[in-house]
């Protein structure tokens, strides 16, 4: 019996783990939710462990080249699906983890009480995202995609009220729309390719005549468009900042990381299938990807001055650094991709962490709105529950004040945080692959690095008006109310932030690790499509 | 037969196109049942049109070019049930909003 060693299960947990658990929360009464909010809470702690622990394998000696392969039911790649973990992969699951676990313990003061199924959901859609991360087949992305949606239909919905069912109704209607666009998008690059594997097309792009390349290439434009869809690329991107702004504050934050899923899948398909081994293929789409990533950047940078309130910024702060990402990855594809993934690090961590602050500072009241909140009793609009009674945090103001201020450097890329570091790498990286032996950049780098720097203008003018209004010129006089358990998770949000700028060097190191590994697709084609299945004991004779 | 299907896609789709941009919460449903429905006939006929030919081979020894590629066909019933549970979802939401607006306009009011 050649059996599988345990630790290679571990890359089915974080798929596994929250089915389970969300299926098992289902029918437990919405009234024990002290007992809903632990299994949720074991769960999300397992998978930060497991998210860590495969970070660790990756990063180590114990699977060739860093890429761990699952063959789910023990069919042979390209035949049965296959799941991978790579350093990329982890660290996507670690930062999913890390802010579901913040996102969790924000929740439970109040919110997973506002509706029926909150930690269900919650559960689920961790299932997409994780799995979104893992897998390794096109198809098996379609559908852990849909998983993640249906699940963020739900929570967007979360604390049912007209705004979120207005916003809610336009949110799953383009996520349907696009879902159909992935499918057309896949059933061309199947007809082009005969394979869905995302290995055994790296293998088979190289070998198609005319016509199937050009199949595959309008199928992997159709299939960008669903993506960039998600990822919020303009003009893709309009339902973005109304569902955020409109979604309950820890269904917003898990927002922030939906929208990297569709950057990670851009990434995930077009290095491997049209990375440098593709020949005539290879960088195919890039020019498109930049235009559309700057456009997208102009696009967020004035929404977030046009914005008035936090939830409406946050969503057009989610876009700058869509938008960011994409255009640099367009620009100079892998010699850009580590600064580039530090400051989605950076930015989604940042981004998190103000969604849920942006709800904590709403509790400072100016005086008018005492009268506000009175009117909308009269109409019974219950969009969100009783604010927390009982002894609150000391010092609430000052510790808002702290960690918008922490918030806002990150997002708008000001020194000293996590936000100044990657833009100062990208530029970086971005004049050092663009500049031709005769030292002359061309003026395209100079047009995207003139936005970025201009987005973080923006962004600065933005959020300090934001501040000045909610900290300065609110009036209050009564310090808002904070719970531990609200104030934890932001702090620890921050936290990371600094942390990753204090060890910017071994992240780096880490990311360079990454990169290397991601530029090299042929180890993935031969580690994927090389994993043995298990091998049966044969059975004896005359058992059959 | 490529003509029928691709004009049957293609009606499907583009009647599909028009109707999600309306604005009525119903038209939009309906349209996007009808693109569904075309998405999945695409898939179908991604594993090219075949007539006659089992989707199943026996053990071994088979020509390949003898049965039909039984891939998309499982790939359509997972669009199926999946673009099925979505609709389902969609039009619970429908209902939902069509109570709590009093509109069917899919901005939730009626256009002013």
């Amino acid at each position: 019996m050649n059996a599988l060693p345990w630790l290679q299960h571990l890359i089915t947990v974080p798929v596994l783990l929250p089915l389970l658990v969300g299926a098992l929360l289902i029918p437990v009464n919405q009234n024990r939710h002290t007992l809903k909010f632990v299994l949720s809470l074991t769960s999300s702690v397992l998978l930060w462990l497991v998210a860590v622990a495969l970070l660790l394998l990756a990063d180590g000696e114990h699977w060739t080249d860093g890429i761990g392969v699952y063959l789910a039911s023990n069919w042979a790649a390209p035949f049965g699906i296959a799941l991978m973990v790579d350093r990329l992969a982890a660290l996507m699951l670690v930062l999913t983890a890390t802010i579901a676990l913040a996102v969790l313990v924000f929740s439970a003061q109040r919110w997973d009480r506002v509706g029926v199924s909150f930690h269900s959901m919650f559960q689920f859609l961790l299932m997409g995202l994780n799995g979104a991360f893992l897998t390794n087949d096109l198809f098996n992305l379609f559908v852990f995609f849909e998983v993640m949606l249906a699940a963020s239909y739900g929570l967007v919905l979360h604390g049912y009220n007209l705004r979120r069912i207005r916003a809610g109704m336009q949110y799953i209607a383009i996520n349907l729309a696009a879902s159909l666009l992935f499918l057309i998008g896949v059933a061309l690059i199947y007809g082009a390719t005969g394979t869905l594997n995302i290995a055994d097309l790296t293998l088979r792009v190289t070998q198609l005549g005319a016509q199937d390349a050009w199949l595959l290439q309008v199928g992997a434009s159709i299939l960008a468009l669903a993506f960039l869809t998600k990822g919020a690329m303009w003009p893709l991107g309009f339902w973005l900042p109304t569902t955020y702004a409109s979604a309950s504050a820890p269904v917003a934050a898990m927002l922030v990381l939906m929208t990297k899923v569709g950057v990670y899948a851009v990434l995930r398909v077009w290095l491997a299938v049209f990375g440098d081994a593709a020949g005539a293929l290879g960088g195919f789409g890039l020019a498109a990807l930049s235009v559309g990533g700057m456009a997208t950047l102009a696009f967020g940078a004035i929404g977030m001055l046009a914005s008035q309130d936090g939830g409406r910024m946050a969503g057009y702060g989610a876009i700058v650094s869509s938008g960011t990402l994409l255009a640099v990855i367009g620009h100079s594809g892998g010699a850009v991709l580590a600064s580039g993934l530090y400051y989605l690090l950076g930015s989604t961590l940042a981004m998190a962490a103000f969604m849920l602050l942006i709800e904590l500072t709403e509790r400072i009241r100016p005086p008018g709105a005492a009268l506000l909140a009175i009117t909308m009793e009269a109409f019974a609009i219950e969009d969100k529950p009783e604010d927390p009674v009982g002894v609150g945090i000391p010092g609430s103001l000052a510790f808002l004040g702290l960690s918008f201020a922490a918030c806002a450097l990150v997002i708008s890329g000001m020194p000293p945080l996590a936000g100044f570091v990657a833009k100062f790498s990208l530029f970086h990286a971005l004049l050092a692959s663009a500049a031709d032996p005769a030292g002359s950049v061309p003026a395209s780098t100079w047009v995207l690095i003139a936005l970025m720097v201009t987005a973080g203008l923006a962004a600065i003018i933005a959020l300090m008006r934001l501040g000045v209004r909610t900290f300065w010129a609110a009036g209050a006089i009564t310090p808002p109310r904070l719970q531990a358990s609200e104030a934890l998770p932001v702090t620890a949000l921050v936290l990371l932030c600094v942390l990753l700028t204090v060890q910017a060097g071994a992240v780096f190191d880490y990311l360079g690790r990454t990169v290397d590994g991601l530029s090299r697709s042929a180890d993935y084609s031969a580690r994927v499509l090389g994993e043995p299945p298990v091998l049966r004991v044969p059975a004896a004779e005359g058992a059959r | 037969m490529e003509i029928v299907i691709a004009l049957a896609v293609g009606v499907m789709f583009g009647s599909g196109i028009w109707l999600i941009l309306r604005p009525r919460t119903f038209q939009f449903i309906a349209g996007m049942m009808l693109m569904s429905y075309a998405v999945n006939i695409f898939i179908f006929a991604m594993g090219r049109l075949w007539v006659d030919m089992p989707p199943i081979t026996p053990a071994a020894g088979v020509d390949p070019a003898q049965y039909a590629d039984p891939l998309p066909q499982g790939l359509v019933l997972t669009a199926i049930v999946i673009g099925f549970a979505t609709t389902a979802l969609y039009l619970v939401m429908m209902i939902g909003a069509r109570g709590l607006t009093g509109s069917d306009h899919v901005d939730g009011e009626e256009p002013r």
